[in-house]
């Protein structure tokens, strides 16, 4: 099994195995967790934590949920984040620049400094993203920012207080509802099923027997 | 990263590659296996079906039927609360719609309540958006292309769950299936589109036609963010880190609110309501069977236990899912989701000695058997440090299938999540075991969604019915939006039947515990427990 290794949670030496992650070793030492916990498979951003080896001068950020544990790691949960959320009507917004410079104008102060990028725990290219939004290139700054589970931390960095996890998804419904091509199928469907096009298919299936029914499953043809 | 036994099993894998990828390309995979040849491996093997997992209720409203041996603990403990101690005279909270859980049938809920001008309150015992609904990765089902109908999507839910799906709760998801894509779409969720607009759609387990829609392998993190930020948007209250413990009704008997406890200070509450939804989801953090689970913290059956004290009947709360691809290895993300997408795209599942020995995409109680068997009495599974075993699931047939690059564009999160443990799925397979996933049982409602309680509503995994006995890929995505949507549209609807808030009353509780006393039943469990304890294996701890 694995060997016994130190960490230091908020600075107390606490003695675990090195195979856990940082949420386990914390689990392990007696924690009883509350906040800083959620998924614990690494989508919900619960777990934002900032850690540094002794002796190192890099300051590293993870989820705790997805992090093992090393030998002497120094360890501080950071479950919350004063995030700022600015409420939008997304039937009344439009995909223009002039929506993130009115609900998000302090992206425009980003100084460059690329903190932003080196804390993201998910590996994005966020300062890349902010930088998409400011141009107006939402489509760009969705795709580049998809992944973000916003746990906060790259906000938590950023010199000039931008909130990156709320300037991502604000142009991700832009381009999901705005921006994306329009799915003719679907509204076709939507259409049929409204003017009730699909209701006699459906009370004949349901009127059938549990044998009429297992033999229809049990012949039905598949898709390719 | 891998073991020197797991890399000697791996080159049988390799071996066999090839030829098995000439296949697939002519259109062939193992061959589905006919309906008794699932009935039997299902009998044999699927924790559903070992006896002695489970008892039999002794009080309640399913006084009689069996239920896995933790539900049965949980269901027939103690309340957290001496009803006498409980000052049901003041308020904390008072609103039209009190909704239990800030997941996604609870967001959704919570956005259709408001749009239908009630006054809607959300308390979650975490933050609002921890739920299964964030880690859901594969997709949402609806069938809205030409080539598929809402009546095919029934034939398949019904067969995958058995028949014993609700036939009318199995029509409302079908039927309101398409239109709740364009809600979502419109709301700008970002859905896996061609460029002219076509949604990109797979199989998933048991489909008859490719109607699972999604946004990479994020579906559901994609739709929860975007409801919460509705939620937001919309001003709508959310009490976080506060637990509801138990229900308050009035002297008709008819739910009018809940007694709530912070998660942290552990103060009471009292939220009063015209109408409550439960949405609180499923309970994979009850570990059945001593499985692993691919759940949320904070699963742990909370609202059955509370509509059961209330006096609403479960159905079909004797059956789990669970998912064949749980991860085996490494030990940091055991039982964590292998989304199904992975098989989708065109991974087959590989035993020791590299031979696919099942059709990849049979439905997941028969693919989670077939596993097990595999496994357990045919020795062709792949040992693991931990003393347990694990079957492959070949990934790097995706990129050979469909082009190098296929894996980060189509599944980021599965590769990101072993890539951080030095496991790069797009060159090696990976070890996988069934992981505990699903509720598919849980709170009886009709269609309108309301329970056996009145102005009792019900939404999302903590629903019983709708997906019968095994639930497939990509049901539940549209099922909490359907009947999140359809609880917050009819529990609004009730409370604008209510001008008068009834008298509040604890009696339900203070009968379950005579109740519970009458049967003999002795316990210093209390339930709901809210959050599960974890010490892995500290002696310090583990002792009692």
């Amino acid at each position: 099994m694995s060997n016994m290794i130190n960490i230091y949670l908020y600075g107390k030496k606490y003695e675990v195995p090195s195979s856990l992650t940082i949420m386990g070793a914390m689990e392990y030492a007696g924690y009883q967790l509350v906040r800083g916990v959620g998924c614990r498979c690494g989508f919900c951003g619960a777990c934002a934590t900032i850690y540094r080896i002794k002796g190192d001068t890099e300051l590293k950020t993870c989820l705790a949920c997805q992090t093992q544990v090393q030998d002497n790691m120094y360890i501080a949960t950071l479950p919350f984040f004063p995030l700022v959320k600015k409420p939008y009507d997304i039937e009344k917004v439009k995909p223009t620049e002039q929506i993130m410079m009115q609900l998000y104008p302090e992206i425009y102060a980003c100084v460059g400094c690329n903190a932003c990028t080196k804390a993201c725990t998910q590996g994005l290219n966020v300062m890349q993203y902010i930088a998409y939004a400011q141009r107006g290139e939402y489509e760009k700054c969705a795709e580049e920012s998809f992944d973000c589970v916003m746990c906060g931390v790259c906000s938590s960095r950023c010199p000039a207080g931008i909130t990156h996890p709320q300037v991502g998804l604000l142009a991700r419904r832009l381009t999901g509802k705005y921006l994306a091509p329009e799915t003719e199928h679907l509204k076709n469907r939507v259409d049929e099923i409204l003017r009730g096009d699909c209701e006699a298919a459906l009370k004949d299936i349901m009127s059938k027997s549990v044998d009429e029914l297992k033999d229809m499953y049990n012949n039905r043809d598949f898709e390719k | 990263m891998y073991t020197a036994e797991m890399l000697e099993s791996i080159k049988k894998v390799e071996a066999t590659r090839d030829a098995r990828l000439a296949k697939v390309m002519a259109g062939e995979n193992p061959r589905r296996m006919t309906a008794e040849e699932k009935d039997a491996v299902l009998a044999a093997f699927h924790p559903d079906h070992i006896k002695s997992q489970f008892a039999e209720l002794q009080i309640g409203p399913n006084k009689g039927e069996k239920v896995p041996l933790e539900l049965a603990e949980i269901l027939q403990a103690n309340s957290r609360i001496k009803p006498s101690e409980i000052d049901l005279s003041r308020t904390d909270i008072e609103t039209d719609v009190l909704i239990i859980g800030g997941g996604g049938a609870g967001s959704a809920a919570a956005i259709m309540a408001d749009e239908n001008g009630a006054k809607v309150t959300i308390v979650t015992k975490l933050r609002h958006g921890d739920a299964n609904t964030m880690m859901a990765e594969g997709g949402i089902q609806a069938a809205d292309k030409p080539n598929d109908s809402p009546a095919q999507h029934y034939l398949d839910v019904m067969g995958g769950g058995h028949f014993k799906n609700v036939p009318e709760l199995v029509y409302k998801l079908v039927h309101d299936g398409p239109e709740c894509i364009q809600w979502l779409n419109n709301l700008g969720v970002m859905f896996d589109k061609e460029e002219d607009g076509t949604m990109v759609t797979t199989h998933g387990g048991g489909t008859s036609r490719k109607r699972m829609h999604a946004a990479k392998d994020y579906s559901g993190a994609e739709i929860m963010r975007v409801l919460r930020d509705e939620v937001q948007n919309r001003n709508i209250p959310v009490v976080d880190f506060t637990a509801a413990i138990e229900l308050i009704k009035d002297e008709k008997g008819r739910a009018t609110g809940a007694v709530l406890m912070n998660m942290e200070t552990k103060e009471i509450l009292i939220a009063r309501a015209k109408t409550v939804i439960i949405a609180t989801g499923g309970a994979g953090r009850m570990h059945y069977q001593g499985f692993p689970t691919s759940n949320h913290y904070g699963a742990t059956a909370d609202g059955l236990v509370l509509a059961y004290r209330a006096g609403a009947p479960l159905l079909y709360a004797y059956t789990l899912q669970y998912h064949p691809t749980g991860v085996a290895y490494p030990s940091q993300i055991f039982g964590a989701l292998v989304t199904e997408k992975v098989r989708s795209i065109g991974a087959q599942l590989i035993n020791s000695e590299g031979e696919a020995f099942m059709n990849p995409l049979e439905t997941r109680d028969v693919s989670a058997a077939s596993i097990i068997r595999e496994c357990k009495e045919r020795g062709k599974g792949v040992a693991t440090p931990d003393g347990g075993f694990g079957i492959w699931l070949d990934s790097p047939m995706i990129e050979k299938l469909h082009g190098e690059g296929t894996i980060e564009k189509r599944i980021p999160a599965m590769m990101r999540m072993y890539l951080k443990y030095g496991i790069d799925m797009r060159k090696q397979p990976i070890l996988i075991y069934p992981t505990l996933h699903y509720q598919n049982g849980g709170i009886k409602i009709g269609a309108n969604g309301m329970s056996d309680v009145e102005n009792l509503f019900v939404a999302g995994e903590a629903v019983g019915g709708i997906h019968g006995e095994n639930r497939l890929m990509g049901n539940s995505l549209l099922d909490i939006i359907v009947f999140g949507r359809n609880a917050g549209i009819n529990a609004a609807k009730a409370a604008k039947e209510i001008d008068k808030l009834g008298k509040p009353t604890l009696k339900h509780v203070k009968d379950f515990a005579a109740e519970q006393k009458a049967a003999g039943i002795k316990t210093d469990k209390q339930s709901p427990i809210l959050l599960p304890r974890y010490t892995h294996g500290n002696p310090r701890f583990e002792a009692k």
